[in-house]
């Protein structure tokens, strides 16, 4: 209903001040942008049209993230969608297969002789929303990563070095089992996303197989595999943990993150975009970490993904609008805006020379905790088990896999029949799924 | 002689029948009509590719486990939530209807809670149960109780049934105040001369006549658990933990809506649609039978 209303307004206040200049082309912008990210998008359609006069990009917030795939989807179905829609990661497959529905980004700023150098990208990011034959599908916004929050006034307190933060698992489960000892026993540590960070990152970071074809990069007709011993141990070392509290389960989303901030879990798996709440509302001294691995795994720590959300261009519109969409892209990806993107929102910079300016500015050395996650997607060139991940049902098939290993800390299950189970009902739905884009 | 009125007209009843047929048919046989048509059809989110498949969603469907799993849940949730917010609000109603001070005010507090969003209602919920930040959740766990909806199904259910009966209540308290207030005082002062006492008056004398009352919404109560009651699931508990609380109807939202999987979906909620109409027509067959007009 809100949502509705402050379309219409939205609309409405752009028809209005679209009057005057009856000339200009207007582009649709649907995202997904909350609070002080919803004026940094609003800031930067601004910027835009500020700059010339031909085009107009009207953002419009669409609600979550899955809202706005879903509100792009339907408008499309029903013949009006918008010109960019914002995509998050997960999205990524479901977008990639629907090739008439789609306009290639690479194919986009090519034909609207646009600069454009998928290089210019950071590695991780330029690989995640390409094809294997590296053409950019999507424009990448929105990336964050995952980290280890910490909370530094809690490690002092359980005797713990609170500038030597835990690098591996073994040493995470000891710290929490101090941690415990030290008062916080409703949770020594605990994470959000609970299959993002120990299912989906837990395999890229280790260097094993989420699933085949290089985790659904080369194909759609990809299995998954992550019910290997090593998954299983992970599991089962959360279970075994899970029964005095050292670890303590916190949702499938982020909603969990809360337990960080009130200072109740000292240590915390979650997104690096978490840092704006943290520095608003965490009372204690705290930093970030890179995620754990377990030191006996050959190769690990590899190399961490993404997550975010990145831009879709939607098909079939006049190559008049498109010339508008890729002046605007070509104005998003300009190196001081992400630089200031970058530093404004938390996001990670998208691009090599962005990341450059901004180390060179000196601004890590006050912010660390901002380059963490850019540490963790540069730390190994990528290989096959970690380019990233690109599975259909996604979004569905992430509730499957929690289901499976929530049965499993609630003891209903064992490690390894819980993740047999998420790899086959997830089997399944990537059936579903290649049955459904094959034609 | 016969002084029935006859209208000759052909077209005047069709056409004053019009306007509600046209309802009907946009509003209810159109997009029924479209759901079994999409179950039938297996389609990419984006409608691009469509494969006429027959029954095969329903094939799949049927012989997937977690489908009967649901159903055990909507089969323990939806007797639960219509147990709980009749029997409550029918004893909140006969309070109310008792002779007592402010009893206008009383009356617009219980019945504030129906106009509250169920996703807000939800969230309410979730607010006071949260295990870590609630306030309810932190005193419930004070006491030594091991208070977890994010990994134990009966404590999700429980929170769910909560909520989702408070949402209720309110409906069926009005309705239940309007059925005790026409019940006439006559009769109830006859059985008080006649030496029954409160409890006896209440179930030979008002109950019976509350009958028709109670019917109505037990239909009303189980179509509301079986198809509003998503919003409130979505918000407390997403389904889980484990698939605790996925009920058939929060199913045909989280695959459809969040999985793109629309011709399973579809034929999910036209096997919703038979349930539900084969279930009012038993209710209407023999348990109208005990309903005193």
């Amino acid at each position: 209903m809100f949502n509705r209303r402050f379309m219409l307004a939205a609309t409405a206040a752009a028809m209005m001040a679209a009057t005057p200049a009856a000339a200009q082309v207007e582009i649709q912008w649907w995202h997904a942008m909350t609070g002080v990210n919803n004026d940094v998008v609003n800031k930067l359609a601004q910027d835009f049209n500020a700059t010339q006069t031909e085009f107009r990009v009207v953002p419009v917030y669409k609600g979550s993230y899955p809202d706005t795939m879903n509100a792009g989807i339907a408008a499309f179905r029903a013949g009006n969608a918008p010109h960019i829609l914002q995509v998050f990661e997960v999205g990524t497959a479901t977008m990639m297969a629907a090739r008439g529905a789609i306009k290639p980004v690479f194919q986009l700023m090519a034909e609207a002789n646009e600069p454009f150098d998928p290089k210019a990208y950071l590695p991780a990011v330029a690989g995640y929303y390409s094809t294997s034959r590296g053409e950019m599908l999507s424009f990448p916004f929105n990336s964050s990563s995952s980290v280890m929050w910490y909370n530094k006034d809690a490690f002092r307190r359980a005797g713990l070095n609170p500038d030597a933060p835990p690098k591996t698992w073994p040493e995470v489960f000891e710290a929490a089992k101090k941690l415990r000892a030290a008062g916080f026993d409703k949770c020594g540590f605990s994470s959000a996303w609970i299959t993002w960070l120990n299912v989906e990152q837990f395999s890229l970071w280790h260097n094993v197989p989420l699933a085949t074809r290089a985790n659904g990069i080369d194909g759609f007709d990809t299995e998954l595999r992550f019910n290997s011993p090593l998954h299983v141990r992970h599991l089962q070392n959360l279970i075994d943990l899970q029964r005095d509290n050292t670890f303590s389960y916190s949702g499938r989303t982020n909603t969990g993150e809360g337990r960080f901030t009130s200072g109740e879990c000292p240590i915390f798996l979650t997104s690096s975009g978490f840092y704006g709440n943290v520095k608003a509302n965490a009372k204690f001294d705290w930093a970030n970490a890179p995620m754990p691995y377990y030191p006996d795994v050959a190769g690990a720590p590899q190399n961490a993904t993404l997550g975010g959300a990145s831009l879709w261009v939607m098909g079939g519109k006049p190559a008049a609008e498109y010339r508008g969409v890729a002046k605007f892209l070509a104005f998003l990806s300009q190196t001081d805006r992400q630089a200031r993107l970058h530093t404004d929102s938390g996001y990670l910079p998208i691009t090599q020379a962005a990341y450059e300016q901004v180390k060179a500015s000196g601004f890590y050395r006050e912010n660390p905790y901002l380059e963490t996650p850019i540490l963790q997607l540069n730390n190994k060139p990528p290989t096959e088990n970690s380019r990233g991940l690109r599975l259909g049902n996604m979004v569905q098939m992430r509730d499957v896999w929690a289901e499976e290993i929530e049965a499993a800390l609630a003891g209903q299950k064992s490690a390894q029949a819980a993740l047999d189970a998420a790899v086959s009902r997830g089997n399944t739905m990537l059936r579903q799924f290649e049955r459904t884009v094959s034609r | 002689m016969e002084k029935r009125v006859v209208f000759d007209g052909k077209i005047l009843p069709y056409a004053l029948l019009m306007p509600q047929l046209l309802i009907t048919i946009i509003f209810f046989y159109w997009p029924a009509a479209q759901a079994v048509w999409q179950s039938f059809l297996i389609q990419d989110a984006f409608g691009l590719s469509t494969e006429f498949v027959w029954f095969e969603n329903y094939a799949v469907l049927f012989a997937n486990p977690d489908y009967y799993r649901s159903m055990l849940t909507t089969l323990v949730f939806s007797t639960l939530v219509t147990v709980f917010s009749l029997s409550l609000s029918l004893l909140l109603a006969v309070q109310a209807d008792k002779q007592i001070k402010g009893i206008g005010a009383y009356k617009t507090f219980l019945m504030w809670p129906y106009a509250v969003a169920p996703a807000i209602a939800g969230v309410l919920w979730l607010f006071m149960f949260q295990p870590s930040l609630g306030l309810v959740a932190q005193s419930i766990r004070a006491l030594g109780f091991d208070w977890n909806p994010q990994l134990n199904a009966n404590h999700a259910m429980a929170l769910v049934v909560m909520a989702a009966t408070w949402k209720q209540i309110s409906y069926n308290f009005l309705f239940f105040l309007a059925g005790l207030q026409s019940i006439p005082k006559s009769v109830i002062e006859a059985a008080a001369i006649d030496g029954a006492r409160p409890v006896r008056r209440f179930w030979t004398v008002i109950f019976p006549l509350l009958s028709p009352t109670t019917f109505f919404l037990l239909v009303v109560n189980i179509v509301y658990v079986f198809f509003d009651t998503f919003g409130i699931i979505d918000s407390v508990t997403g389904g889980g933990p484990a698939q605790g609380t996925t009920t058939l109807v929060y199913k045909v939202f989280s695959d459809g809506r969040l999985g793109g999987d629309l011709g399973g979906s579809a034929a999910q909620s036209v096997v919703l649609m038979v349930l539900v109409i084969g279930l009012t027509a038993i209710q209407f067959r023999y348990i109208e039978r005990k309903v005193q007009y």
